[in-house]
């Protein structure tokens, strides 16, 4: 039988206020356990909860971002239920009306279509703290210093039909939060995380299939794993008689399985009710014009923008725009050094590889944007060749100053194209029987040329100079 | 005059004209307090050296003349309020080792006006009560007779007002907590309009029903008090940002052409009818200052404890999960693992009374039932509020008794929690609305003091006091105290 394979993500996005939801204390990550909770956090009694407004406005300005709407009027509410590292009893989220509700997001699929992915809605409410179970002698030791940060969670429509597109949706997701601003996207500390509920059904099939719903799972690698080998788990159970069970399930990295939490039988009832220390949130239509102009030129639009300022090819303003710092950094570039797709090329090539390699980020790369853009504008001038320019690169990788300095300090000197028709000239001259192949039309010839020529510079003269060259003296 | 028998704004005026001083006035009341309360239980926690300590900083503002109107005057706080560095019991095993690392902002509000603060008075566990029998402390006694409950749950502020163990108490009414006793005590007790005194520090019960307000002798004192508890606060979402009038400046004007509305309902099958009588007579009263009596209808008012009692409960049930022996308050000994903690822990640390609210509560919320329970008394609880609404169309105030029968029993009512729950037949609406309302001293069945409700639309605390003290410029039952503790 064909199967087709359902998803839905619950990505939590941890927001980047500088205190918590409801209280004062700091949102910053890494502190000493229990130093960033304050007696609000700590759920001691008599305290009240207080509504951050820099969070609100962060959720406006998301709901704006994908087109959907900003309830005028949304209600917190507590879920209830006991756990350590819960302080209340109770976390403080939203249930029946979410701040933001019906966006949609557009991703690009393999074979170059588009598909719109629903976001049902996306709510504020607050973390919890943290349970450690390890160093304490067969104690739980708790961390309640998260407890209280803000979180957004964006909740989609089942409309993924495989691991891939949920990882195109949820990188969108996590571009366009960097974009806005409002979250720092690391996934290491946990900032941007998600659940994806997967079932499987008969290709052709309007009914859903039984969901199970996989936890917190912190890396794009390991969503796509984790979706894959839970559909081939519920697709073998189904093709073996078998029934998937609705349930919790965790993703084990290491094993690369996913393994049962709770079933829904066990699962909590977590007895919603509005919050009465909270009034019902309002937003009134001055909020969100706020909001609306504080939005920055968002991942779609600059895309547009950057093939049509800079005539660039679909898939590569998509790479560029993806990350806004790396959007930055290339337009820095052009604008020191014009020469956009050579800029373009170079960031995506060359720097993105390097990057990646070394697991940093764009803002960590040692080549400034400045620093590129100067060796970039003598390789369009021809000042040096393509290979020096890969050994400058690296020699800026590793600090040792701007391109002039490193070509002076190498003593690297740009073969001329002078010396470089000298070669050719006595190349044509030593091998009259392929210069006849090729002039009949055997063009491959012009490969053995080629490398004679760069053999003859020892790898100095520019490859595209030689090509260009070559093509014009072998035609006469 | 012996000083306990003095008004607070009495106390006030001497404290002004320098015939006594806070720390003598303070010491008469700890005297007081060491003679009495081991009979009566009122307070939790008393505490003398502070009391002292802030007593001297009133007398030195005093010699420098930066005093506040109430600067020196002492006072109790119900043990429900956060008191740094003081235990706060809530009356409750749970809490017997609690010492908040903050102060509530009515407390701050005290100590900023030179309020001498005395100690904690005793309460029903978590609030959650109309006898103050479900204290872990034990119950209190009603200084008018020994064998009776004071009300609850500020039933310790009711006694230690009522037999002068201070001259004014705070107290929270999320049902009828700060009127009930006040009438079962001949005392003045005001619960102001949702939202005008911040719950800031106040350990919740019922978030959307529980508020603060004075206990005293008399309705001016009421207004002084009120001055310092009532005002916005920023760290309650729920308290209204709007200027406070200063209650004591209409308390003088004039009853005349005041409509008074008497809903049918408050005097149906259930009420005493030596409170009937009273209340009878304070309407009388009332006709002489000019003012008019029309009869109204509270239709669904007759709904308000079955609403409360799923409300009420259902808050309780998430308020109180809190308290679970991981941070703070009682932890059982050697729990086997997390489920024995929170089990025995729980189940100790708390009553019987509170253990059967939050049951009721969690059953009120859970999935299949919360349409049917909780949205429904959500309902029942707009319906009361347009009751109200449409009276107040035609009426300046309402009134009524405050509570269907004089102090009972100890131990008469403590194993049947229906009748129990139906001592706040006739407050229990108002908290459902939000509205403010009063009891006032109104006169004595068969030796025992009876309480006159009253009734007042949104913020109109000024009326209120306005309305019980011109009651009181014209009769004398508010100054009557317990035989033997004068």
């Amino acid at each position: 039988m064909q199967w087709e394979s359902v998803i839905g993500l619950e990505i939590h996005t941890q927001l980047a206020t500088k205190s918590k939801i409801f209280s004062g204390a700091a949102t910053a990550f890494g502190a000493e356990p229990n130093t960033q909770a304050c007696a609000v956090d700590l759920g001691l009694p008599g305290v009240l909860p207080v509504l951050n407004k820099q969070a609100v406005r962060m959720a406006i300005k998301f709901g704006l971002a994908v087109g959907a709407q900003v309830a005028p009027r949304s209600v917190f509410a507590r879920k209830n239920y006991f756990y350590p590292d819960l302080p209340k009893g109770y976390q403080i989220s939203q249930y029946e009306l979410p701040v933001v509700a019906q966006g949609k997001m557009e991703i690009e699929l393999d074979d170059g279509s588009t598909k719109v992915i629903g976001i049902t809605r996306a709510h504020l409410e607050e973390d919890a703290g943290k349970s450690l179970h390890e160093d304490f002698h067969d104690m739980t030791g708790i961390d309640l210093n998260r407890a209280g940060t803000p979180l957004l969670e964006i909740v989609s429509e089942p409309d993924m039909r495989s691991a891939k597109e949920a990882v195109a949706y949820m990188k969108k997701i996590h571009s366009l939060v960097r974009y806005l601003e409002i979250c720092d996207g690391n996934m290491q500390e946990g900032s941007f995380r998600c659940d994806a509920n997967v079932s499987v059904r008969p290709v052709g099939h309007a009914k859903l299939g039984t969901r199970t719903e996989l936890k917190n799972i912190n890396s794009f690698r390991f969503v796509e794993r984790a979706i894959n080998v839970e559909i081939t788990r519920q697709i073998d159970l189904l093709e073996n008689g078998g029934r998937v069970v609705q349930e919790t399930r965790l993703y084990d990295a290491t094993k690369n399985e996913t393994r049962a939490m709770r079933s829904k039988e066990e699962a909590m009832d977590y007895r919603y009710f509005p919050d009465p220390d909270l009034l019902p949130l309002v937003i009134n239509t001055q909020d969100i014009e706020a909001a609306r102009q504080s939005l920055p030129e968002l991942p779609a639009a600059k895309k547009r923008r950057f093939m049509r300022e800079f005539e660039l090819k679909d898939y590569d303003a998509a790479l560029l725009t993806a990350d806004r710092d790396v959007a930055n950094y290339f337009e820095t570039v052009v604008r020191l050094a014009g020469e956009p797709k050579l800029a373009a090329n170079w960031i995506i090539s060359e720097l993105s590889g390097r990057l990646n390699k070394e697991d940093k980020l764009i803002q960590q790369c040692p080549i400034s944007a400045e620093l590129l853009a100067g060796m970039l504008q003598r390789l369009a001038k021809g000042a040096i060749t393509g290979k020096m320019a890969k050994d400058i690169f690296d020699a800026m990788w590793n600090g040792e100053g701007d391109a002039d300095t490193i070509i002076t300090k190498r003593g690297l000197k740009p073969t001329d194209s002078a010396a470089v028709e000298k070669i050719i000239d006595h190349l044509i001259a030593q091998n009259p029987a392929q210069v006849e192949q090729y002039r009949a039309g055997k063009d491959k010839v012009l490969g053995f040329f080629v490398g004679q020529v760069m053999k003859a510079s020892q790898g100095k003269a520019d490859p595209a100079q030689v090509n260009s060259l070559l093509l014009e003296k072998l035609k006469k | 005059m012996p000083l306990h028998h003095k008004t607070l704004a009495e106390l006030a005026q001497g404290l002004r004209d320098k015939h006594f001083s806070s720390v003598e006035l303070t010491q008469h009341y700890l005297n007081r307090i060491a003679q009495w309360d081991k009979t009566l239980n009122s307070y939790v926690t008393v505490t003398p050296e502070r009391a002292l300590q802030q007593a001297r900083q009133a007398d030195a503002l005093r010699v420098k003349n930066t005093a506040g109107p109430l600067c020196g005057v002492p006072l109790a706080q119900k043990d429900i309020f956060c008191t740094h560095g003081v235990k706060t019991s809530c009356g409750s095993k749970m809490l017997d080792n609690f010492i908040a690392p903050y102060t509530a902002t009515v407390v701050e509000k005290c100590q900023e006006a030179g309020l001498v603060m005395l100690g904690k008075l005793n309460m029903d566990e978590f609030a959650m009560g109309s006898s103050n029998e479900t204290s872990f402390y034990g119950p209190v006694k009603n200084p008018w007779d020994l064998t009776r409950v004071p009300g609850g749950s500020s039933g310790g502020s009711a006694a230690g007002v009522a037999a002068r163990l201070t001259p004014a108490a705070t107290g929270t009414d999320t049902g009828g907590s700060i009127r009930q006793p006040a009438a079962l005590c001949n005392l003045t007790g005001l619960k102001p309009t949702y939202g005008r005194v911040s719950r800031w520090g106040m350990i919740a019960f019922a978030s959307s029903l529980d508020q603060a307000g004075p206990i005293t002798q008399t309705a001016q004192d009421a207004a002084l008090l009120l001055n310092i508890m009532a005002g916005f606060d920023s760290k309650d979402s729920t308290s209204l940002d709007s200027p406070v009038p200063d209650y004591t400046t209409t308390l003088k004007d004039t009853l005349q052409g005041l409509r008074i509305g008497l809903p049918k309902e408050f005097f149906a099958t259930g009420l005493d009818d030596g409170v009937a009588r009273v209340i009878d007579e304070a309407i009388t009263q009332y006709k002489k200052l000019g003012a008019s009596v029309v009869e109204i209808s509270l239709p669904t008012s007759q709904l308000s404890v079955p609403a409360y009692y799923v409300i009420a409960p259902a808050e309780c049930s998430s308020n109180l999960s809190r308290f679970d022996g991981v941070r703070f308050g009682y932890r059982c000994a050697n729990p086997a693992d997390l489920l024995d903690l929170y089990q025995r822990s729980r189940g100790e640390g708390f009553g019987a009374e509170v253990k059967r609210r939050i049951m009721i509560g969690t059953y009120a919320l859970s999935a299949g039932y919360y349409d049917a329970y909780y949205l429904k008394a959500q309902k029942v609880r707009r319906l009361i509020s347009g009751d109200f609404k449409r009276a107040f169309e035609n009426v300046d105030v309402i009134m009524g008794p405050t509570s269907p029968t004089t102090a009972f029993k100890l131990g008469e009512r403590s194993e049947d929690p229906i009748t129990m729950y139906l001592c706040d037949i006739y407050t229990i609406a108002v908290n459902l609305a939000g509205l403010p309302g009063m009891s006032i001293p109104a006169g004595f069945s068969q030796g025992l003091p009876v309480g006159l409700q009253i009734i007042g639309n949104y913020f109109t605390e000024a009326k209120l006091l306005n309305v019980a003290h011109r009651y009181q410029q014209v009769t004398d039952w508010h100054k009557r105290i317990p035989p033997g503790f004068e």
